[in-house]
């Protein structure tokens, strides 16, 4: 069963937002992706948006781009990033990995069985960048037969018949994309969210996150008052791959424990 | 698998653009919007006939189309076997295909109101042909080009500028021609209000893989024309190279209906399939989804896409058209490869049997026709769709033959 659901739950009675944020598996080498996950919970992390990596990730600005060249020069697998969840599971069962990342790896994998090793592994969400709804139906299913929830995104530019296609196959969460650009590009327009999240959510009865262009613990806070979720990736990612390797996880957790706490103030 | 019943009209794309299992729209929602808006634009334009008057006008005055067929005599008495045509796309402006699908684009971009255009190159002839259209039409235009093409292809990179072109070089992955095409697709994202993305190839989500079919198939048309008026009946066999595949598919999709003419596409084998450095994409691939489409791909077996290689850029993609796909897993149309050496040597061969210096991505097609035409009747015809000229070309044929220009 999803995590996600009850994740935010429990944030609702607590009255906070949730802090989504996202790195690349096996960067800088897979053996940092666990205590990297551990800290970002300590940090103050609600769910984790783990990215597998892709050779061609099309959606993704170049610190996103970078950050899946370095994970893949260590031969990272989507086995692998499995393998990383699991062995996160055995000291932590409650905070919910969401893996995000592009159709190819999971259809080399085979849709069925990646669902269900996602689910064995303790996976609570996928996000495939490259599967709308439309194309993504038999991955859909699998999951669903498997209890992991599909997020999806929307856009600014996404018109209301596509909200709605949306919603007949998201669960979890939505993730709203702030701005029109790719990952990690420049500044994200605080007035059309405000604008737009409305209208999603008179469309969709689920949490919607917002992400893509959020740099800093101000923005963060300014967008954890409008969406219940905030999701934070390019900027986390800049930051390991700034970090020498030794050195990235405490940097990574002093980085996302300040934006947390903007959150909250 | 069948892909129609006699009788039945090829019709494919569906109306989400699928060819069968291939094809379809993949892409993050940021681009939805986007595609959504030039489906339905294009194929307004499409039933449109002051529109295709317009596009007519331009193949006519501008590119100088129809290319004609010539009947290569000195290369197929040589050969000893078939006779050999080649439809002349190299005399086109620009020296190649490229320029029939830059023109309906742009012509799409106009009726849209997009004042910018970009393209993705590998060899520079997209790029070439887009900077030319957008210069004719007086629309900005930013190039995306591989940083390791723009090394190969280093007078295209400047015929760009001279057209007023801004080429940006991109770093990422192999830098090359896949590359381009992501960074394209992130600019696109990112500024797509005002621009519009010009496609090279066949590949993309849709409406890109019919779009740019629909533009190239002028080469086919007037084949269709050209062939009953010189020799008196459709030849025996079509042949094309295929990196994307859009010079084939522009000549192969008019003739799917001909079922008495094989339709053969040469993909590049660069040092040879066994080796593992090719870009051999229908013979040596297997399905899976890319830059928008569901299509055969080169990648290994997490997945993840492999670097290609071929001595010819614009063949050096690991992808190709789905409708290629299509065709493949329905046997309308047969895939082969020839390798760099085999292009190298038909190049030779055109250059100096009929004094035609074909470009290295056409070469591949030659080189197959080389190869089967001894094998055949003297009254049996093969058409090889001479996608380019070889200019572009020069300085990669003088390395390989160890001289310096």
């Amino acid at each position: 069963m999803s995590r996600i659901p009850e994740t935010f739950e429990l944030l609702r009675r607590k009255s906070r937002k949730a802090l989504i944020p996202f790195i690349t598996a096996g960067d800088p080498t897979l053996a940092h992706t666990v205590p990297l996950m551990h800290a970002l919970v300590d940090a103050g992390a609600d769910i984790i948006e783990l990215g597998v990596p892709f050779s061609d990730p099309m959606a993704d600005g170049p610190a996103i781009q970078r950050s899946s060249e370095r994970a893949l020069k260590q031969h990272t697998t989507l086995e692998g990033v499995l393998e990383a969840v699991r062995t996160f599971r055995n000291d932590n069962t409650a905070t919910p990995v969401v893996l995000m990342g592009y159709a190819n790896p999971i259809e080399a994998m085979g849709v069925e069985r990646f669902a269900r090793a996602a689910a064995e592994a303790g996976v609570d969400g996928v996000l495939v960048v490259d599967y709308p709804p439309e194309e993504g139906s038999e991955l859909l299913q699998a999951l669903k037969a498997c209890s992991i929830d599909s997020i999806y995104l929307i856009a600014p530019t996404s018109t209301d018949s596509r909200i709605r296609e949306v919603a007949q196959a998201a669960s979890g969460y939505i993730y709203y994309v702030s701005l029109k650009g790719v990952t990690g590009a420049g500044h994200l327009d605080l007035d059309e969210v405000a604008r737009k999240l409305p209208l999603i959510q008179s469309q969709i009865r689920l949490p919607i996150g917002v992400g893509f262009g959020i740099r800093d613990g101000e923005t963060a806070r300014a967008v954890s008052k409008l969406a219940d979720a905030v999701v934070i990736g390019s900027r986390l990612v800049q930051e390991i791959e700034a970090s020498a390797p030794a050195a990235a996880v405490d940097k990574v957790r002093t980085l996302l424990g300040g934006i947390r706490r903007a959150m909250d103030e | 698998m069948q892909m129609y019943e006699a009788g039945q009209i090829y019709d494919l794309p569906d109306s989400k653009g699928h060819f069968g299992p291939y094809g379809g729209v993949f892409v993050a929602e940021t681009l939805m919007y986007a595609l959504d808006e030039l489906r339905r634009e294009y194929l307004r334009l499409r039933d449109d006939a002051e529109f295709q008057r317009e596009f007519q006008y331009e193949l006519k005055h501008y590119v100088g189309r129809p290319s004609p067929v010539y009947h290569a005599r000195r290369l197929s008495q040589h050969l000893g076997g078939a006779q050999i045509w080649l439809k002349r796309e190299d005399l086109n402006h620009t020296g190649a295909h490229k320029i029939n699908n830059t023109i309906g684009q742009s012509l799409v971009a106009r009726h849209m109101g997009k004042k910018r255009v970009i393209a993705e190159t590998g060899a520079g002839q997209h790029g070439v042909a887009s900077a030319t259209v957008a210069a004719r039409y007086g629309m900005e235009c930013v190039v995306y080009m591989g940083s390791e093409d723009v090394k190969r292809q280093a007078s295209n990179v400047y015929r760009m500028k001279l057209l007023g072109a801004t080429v940006v070089p991109v770093e990422s992955g192999s830098k090359t021609l896949k590359d381009a095409l992501n960074e394209a697709m992130r600019d696109w994202v990112t500024n797509v209000e005002s621009t519009f993305y010009i496609i090279g190839t066949v590949a993309g989500p849709h409406p890109y893989p019919m779009m740019v079919r629909d533009f190239n198939a002028v080469v086919g048309k007037e084949l269709l024309e050209q062939m009953p008026e010189v020799i008196g009946r459709q030849p025996d066999a079509i042949l094309a190279c295929v990196g994307g595949g859009s010079n084939a598919m522009g000549v192969f999709h008019p003739y799917i209906q001909e079922r008495g003419v094989r339709l053969i596409g040469v993909e590049a084998a660069g040092d040879g399939i066994a080796s593992g450095h090719h870009a051999a994409t229908l013979c040596a691939g297997r399905p899976g989804v890319l830059h928008g489409n569901r299509t055969y791909l080169l990648q290994d077996e997490d997945g993840q896409i492999i670097e290609t290689h071929s001595i010819s850029a614009g063949l050096d993609y690991p992808g190709v058209g789905p409708e290629h796909a299509w065709l493949k897993d329905s046997t309308r149309a047969e895939y082969v490869a020839a390798t760099d050496a085999e292009a190298l040597q038909a190049f030779h061969t055109l250059c100096r049997m009929e004094g035609i210096m074909p470009a290295l991505e056409s070469s591949h097609a030659l080189a197959h026709a080389m190869k089967i035409a001894p094998d055949m009747r003297k009254d049996q015809v093969l058409v090889v769709n001479l996608s380019g000229r070889g200019d572009k070309d020069m300085h990669t044929v003088a390395t390989h033959s160890g001289i310096e220009l």
